[in-house]
C-alpha cells in the first residue's frame, strides 16, 4: 500500500471512531436537558435520578467524542495537505466558525454543568445543559456544512493565479443545498441513536427492576422510555423524509454514487430498484440483479413513478473520462451498495424497539417480559451500526473524488484523493495509523465496559436527592456536589 | 493594516489563550507527582482544573481552525512538516482528555494510578514539544519549492529547539505550581508556594536564557519589549510568591507566557515559516494568506464571538472561584473494580 491507500484507511478509520461517539452526544444532550426541565418544572425527583443517571452515562461517553474530535481538526493538515492548500480558502472558515461558536460553547458549559449542580441556581444550571444542546447541534451544522462543499462546491471560484478554490459567500456555503439535507438527516440519525439508547436501556431496566426489586426501578423508567420511544418514532419520520430529500439530490448532483448505490450499471428509463445484487469482482460485468421492484427508483429519484432516465455506471465512466481526462471515476460498487443497504435496514432495530416498546408500556402497564428486555439491548448497537454505514456510503461513494466537481457549479473546483494526500513516504503513515488505531481500540474498550457497567449499575443511592443550593461563597470546608 | 496581518495577530491571540490558559493545565498534571502524594491530594489538584480544562483546550482547535481558515498554506506545510511532533502530541491530549473524565468512575487504586500516569505523561509531552515546535518554527526549516517540510525529526532536536521545550515544560511548571497555589488551601497550597519558589530559579534562568537567545538570533528591536517583561515577569514571581501573593504571580507567570508568545510572534513576522533551504521559499503572511474575501468574512466571525467567549468563561471561573482544600474532596463514588479472578 501506498501512503495515499493509508491515508484513506486512516481517516477512515479515525472518523468512524469518532462518529461512533458522536451521535450519542448530539441526540443525548438535549435528551437530558429535557429530563432535567422536568424535574425542575414538575419537581418530581425521580426525573432527577433519570438525570444524573442518563448525564453519568453521557459524560462517559463525551470524554471519548472530545478526544477523537482533536485529532480530526489536524489531519486534514498532516495527511491531506495538498486538499488542504486547495480548499483551505473555504473549507477553513466553517471549520473555524465550529471552534469559535460551538467547541467553546458545550465545553464551557459542560464544565458548569457538570460541577454546577449545587453551586449554582437551579434555572441557570439547567440553562447550561440546554447551552451544551445547542452547542453540539452547531458544531454539527458547521461540520456538515464543510463536508457538504466537498460533495458538492458551491458559494467559491476557482483562483487560476494561486491554482485554488476561493470563497465569494459564506452564505452560499452555509445554505448549499447538500448540507441542509445532511444536516437534519444527520441530526435525526443522532436523535435516533440517543432515542434508541436510552429507550434500550430504560427498556431492559423495566423488565429487569421487576424481577429483582420491589418495582419502583423499574416504574422510573416508563415515563423516560416511552418519551425515547416517541423520539424514535418522530427522527425515524424524519430520517425517511431527510433521507429521500438527499437521495434526489444526489441522483441530480451526485449520479455515480447513486448509480453504484444501486448497481445501476447501464442507463436505462425507468430501471428497476434493486433489492439484491450480487457481483464477484466489484465491477459492472459481473453484477447480477436477482430481487428487483418496479418503480421504486424512478421515485428515488425524481419523485414519479414511470418516465426518468437514469445514468449508469457505465455511462458516467465514459462521459467522465471524456470530461475531465483519462481515470476511473467509479467508486467501489461493493462498498456503496451495502452500506446503503446496511443503513435503511438497521434503522429497523430502533423502529421495533419503538414499536414493541410502546405496546408493551401501554395504559400504565410497566413490561416484565424476558423477550423484550433481550430486545432492548440488542436494539441499543443497531443506530450506531446504520450511521457508520450512512457515512461509508456517503463518503465512499464520492472516490475518486475529495471534492466532487459540481455539475452546475465552477468545473475547476474538483480534486481527486490522489492529489490532496500529503506527499509523505508510506512508513510515516503507517506509524500514525498503527498507533491510532490501537490507541482508538483500547479506549473502545474502556469506554464500552464503563458504559456496560455504569447502566447494570443503575440509578445509584447517591443521587437519589438533588444537592440544596449552595450560595455560601466563605472558603469554609463544604464538600464539593461533584469532583473528579 | 491589512487583514492578513490582522489574521497573524489574531491567531498569536489565539495560541496565547490556548498557552495561558492549558499552561497551567499541564503545570497541574505534570507536578502530580510532586505535589500530589496521596489520592486525595491529586484530587484536589484535579478539581482545580475541573470545570475548565476543556474549555481551555478549545483554545487550541479553535487556532487550528483559524490557521486553516486565514493561511491554509501555513496549516498545511507545518502540520504535514511536524509530522511527528504533532502525533505525540495529539495522542497525548486524547489520552490525558479521558484519563481526566473517566478517574474516577472506578473506585479502585490501580485504575487510579494508570490514570494519574496518562494526565501525567498527557501533560508533560505536550508542555514539552508545543515548545519545540515553536522554536523551530521561528528557527526556520527545510522547505522546499513546492512547500514541502523536508526536515526531519533530528532536524528538529537542534539545540536551540530543544532549550525551548525545556522552557514551556518549566514555566507551565511554574505557571501551574503558582495557579495551584492560588486555588487550594491548606497543606496543598503550602507545598505549591514551596515549589513554585523552588522552580521560580531554574525558570529565570532557562525561559531567560530562551528569550535572551530567540532576541539576538531572530528578534526585533521592539521585541526586547516582550523579553524585558518575560524576563521581569519571572523574577517578580519568584519574590511574589515568597511573600504569599498568589495572585499577583499568577498574574506574573501570565504575563511571562504572553510576553514570551508575543517575542516568538514578533520574531516570526513577517514571516509564518521561513525555509533554513532558501528565503524565497518563506511562507509569508503575504504569500500564505486566504482571499480577503475569507479573511473578512472571518474577522466579522471573530469580532463578534470572541469577547463573547471570554465573557463567558471568565463567568466560569468567576463560578468556581472558590480555594479548595482536601476537606472539600468528596467520598470516591465510582464503581467498585470487578474482580475477575
Amino acid at each position: 500500500m501506498d501512503a495515499l491507500d493509508i491515508s484513506r484507511w486512516q481517516f477512515g478509520i479515525t472518523t468512524v471512531y469518532h462518529f461512533i461517539f458522536v451521535p450519542l452526544t448530539i441526540g443525548l444532550a438535549p435528551l437530558i436537558a429535557v429530563m432535567q426541565t422536568v424535574w425542575v418544572v414538575t419537581g418530581n425527583d425521580q426525573w432527577y435520578r433519570l438525570t444524573k443517571f442518563f448525564g453519568k452515562l453521557f459524560l462517559i461517553n463525551f470524554a471519548l467524542g472530545v478526544a477523537t474530535g482533536i485529532v480530526q481538526e489536524f489531519q486534514f493538515g498532516m495527511n491531506w495537505s495538498e486538499y488542504s492548500r486547495f480548499v483551505g480558502d473555504v473549507f477553513g472558515a466553517p471549520l473555524a466558525l465550529e471552534g469559535l461558536v460551538a467547541f467553546f460553547l458545550e465545553s464551557t458549559f459542560l464544565g458548569l454543568w457538570i460541577f454546577g449542580w449545587g453551586r449554582l441556581p437551579k434555572l441557570v444550571h439547567l440553562a447550561t445543559i440546554w447551552l451544551v444542546a445547542i452547542g453540539v447541534n452547531a458544531s454539527a451544522y458547521f461540520i456538515i456544512a464543510a463536508n457538504s462543499f466537498m460533495q458538492h462546491p458551491v458559494g467559491a471560484r476557482f483562483n487560476p493565479e494561486t491554482g485554488r478554490a476561493e470563497l465569494t459567500s459564506i452564505w452560499e456555503l452555509l445554505t448549499n443545498n447538500t448540507a441542509l439535507a445532511a444536516f437534519p438527516h444527520a441530526v435525526a440519525g443522532a436523535f435516533l441513536t440517543a432515542g434508541t439508547f436510552v429507550a434500550g436501556v430504560a427498556g431492559w431496566w423495566m423488565v429487569r427492576g421487576l424481577k429483582h426489586e420491589d418495582g419502583d426501578g423499574a416504574r422510573m423508567f416508563r415515563p423516560v422510555a416511552r418519551l425515547a420511544m416517541g423520539v424514535i418514532i418522530v427522527s425515524g419520520a424524519a430520517l425517511v423524509y431527510t433521507g429521500d430529500v438527499q437521495g434526489k439530490l444526489m441522483f441530480e448532483q451526485q449520479p455515480m454514487k447513486m448509480a453504484s448505490a444501486e448497481s445501476l450499471c447501464h442507463s436505462a428509463t425507468d430501471p428497476d430498484f434493486s433489492v439484491l445484487t450480487v457481483g464477484t469482482h466489484n465491477n459492472c460485468d459481473s453484477v447480477v440483479h436477482l430481487i428487483e421492484v418496479p418503480g421504486v427508483l424512478s421515485f428515488l429519484a425524481k419523485g414519479q413513478f414511470t418516465g426518468v432516465d437514469l445514468k449508469g455506471v457505465v455511462d458516467l465512466q465514459e462521459e467522465y473520462v471524456e470530461k475531465y481526462g483519462p481515470g476511473d471515476y467509479r467508486p467501489n460498487l461493493f462498498v456503496t451498495y451495502w452500506a446503503f443497504r446496511m443503513m435503511i435496514t438497521l434503522a429497523a432495530g430502533s423502529a421495533l424497539l419503538a414499536l414493541a416498546g410502546l405496546w408493551v408500556t401501554r395504559g400504565g402497564r410497566v413490561p416484565h417480559q424476558r423477550w423484550f428486555g433481550w430486545l432492548s439491548l440488542a436494539a441499543i448497537p443497531t443506530p450506531f451500526l446504520a450511521n457508520s454505514a450512512g457515512w461509508v456510503f456517503t463518503e465512499m461513494g464520492r472516490q475518486p473524488w475529495v471534492v466532487a466537481p459540481n455539475p452546475t457549479g465552477v468545473d475547476q473546483i474538483r480534486l481527486t484523493v490522489s492529489q490532496g494526500v500529503s506527499d509523505h513516504p508510506a512508513s510515516t503513515v503507517v506509524i500514525s495509523l498503527v498507533v491510532f488505531t490501537l490507541v482508538y481500540a483500547g479506549l473502545a474498550l474502556v469506554w464500552f465496559n464503563l458504559i456496560r457497567r455504569y447502566v447494570v449499575a443503575g440509578p445509584l443511592e447517591h443521587d437519589t436527592h438533588p444537592h440544596a443550593h449552595d450560595d455560601d461563597d466563605s472558603d469554609a470546608p463544604k464538600q464539593l456536589s461533584f469532583a473528579y | 493594516m491589512e487583514l492578513a496581518q490582522v489574521w497573524f495577530v489574531l491567531v498569536g491571540v489565539l495560541f496565547t489563550g490556548y498557552f495561558v490558559l492549558e499552561g497551567f493545565d499541564f503545570g497541574v498534571g505534570m507536578l502530580f507527582p510532586v505535589l500530589g502524594r496521596t489520592d486525595k491530594r491529586r484530587r484536589v489538584l484535579l478539581n482545580t482544573i475541573g470545570p475548565v480544562w476543556d474549555g481551555n483546550e478549545v483554545w487550541l482547535l479553535t487556532a487550528g481552525g483559524a490557521l486553516f481558515a486565514a493561511f491554509p498554506d501555513w496549516y498545511a506545510t507545518m502540520f504535514s512538516g511536524f509530522y511527528l511532533p504533532l502525533l505525540l502530541v495529539l495522542i497525548a491530549l486524547i489520552v490525558r482528555v479521558v484519563a481526566i473524565e473517566w478517574r474516577g468512575k472506578i473506585d479502585d487504586a490501580r485504575w487510579r494510578s494508570r490514570c494519574d500516569a496518562a494526565i501525567m505523561v498527557g501533560s508533560w509531552v505536550p508542555a514539552v514539544l508545543w515548545g519545540v515546535a515553536f522554536a523551530n518554527l521561528v528557527r526556520g526549516v527545510a522547505i522546499n519549492g513546492d512547500r514541502q517540510v523536508t526536515s526531519n525529526l533530528f532536524d528538529m532536536l537542534n539545540p536551540y529547539a530543544l532549550v525551548g521545550g525545556v522552557t514551556t515544560a518549566l514555566v507551565f511548571a511554574l505557571h501551574g505550581a503558582v495557579f495551584i497555589a492560588l486555588k487550594t488551601s491548606g497543606e496543598v497550597r503550602d507545598d505549591a508556594v514551596l515549589l513554585a519558589q523552588r522552580l521560580a530559579l531554574p525558570a529565570v534562568g532557562i525561559a531567560g536564557a530562551f528569550v535572551v537567545w530567540t532576541q539576538f538570533e531572530y528578534g526585533k528591536a521592539w521585541t526586547w519589549l516582550a523579553v524585558a517583561a518575560a524576563a521581569g515577569a519571572l523574577i517578580g514571581v519568584a519574590t511574589l510568591t515568597r511573600a504569599g501573593r498568589e495572585g499577583w504571580a499568577f498574574v506574573l507567570t501570565t504575563v511571562a507566557v504572553i510576553s514570551t508568545v508575543v517575542l516568538l510572534f514578533g520574531s516570526l513576522y513577517p514571516n509564518l515559516m521561513p525555509s533554513t533551504t532558501d528565503a524565497a521559499y518563506n511562507l509569508t503572511i503575504q504569500n500564505s494568506s486566504s482571499s480577503d474575501y475569507t479573511l473578512k468574512v472571518m474577522t466579522w466571525a471573530a469580532a463578534f464571538m470572541t469577547p463573547v467567549v471570554v465573557m463567558y468563561q471568565a463567568w466560569t471561573y468567576w463560578v468556581f472561584r472558590k480555594r479548595i482544600s482536601t476537606d472539600h474532596i468528596p467520598p470516591s463514588i465510582g464503581l467498585a473494580p470487578e474482580r475477575t479472578q
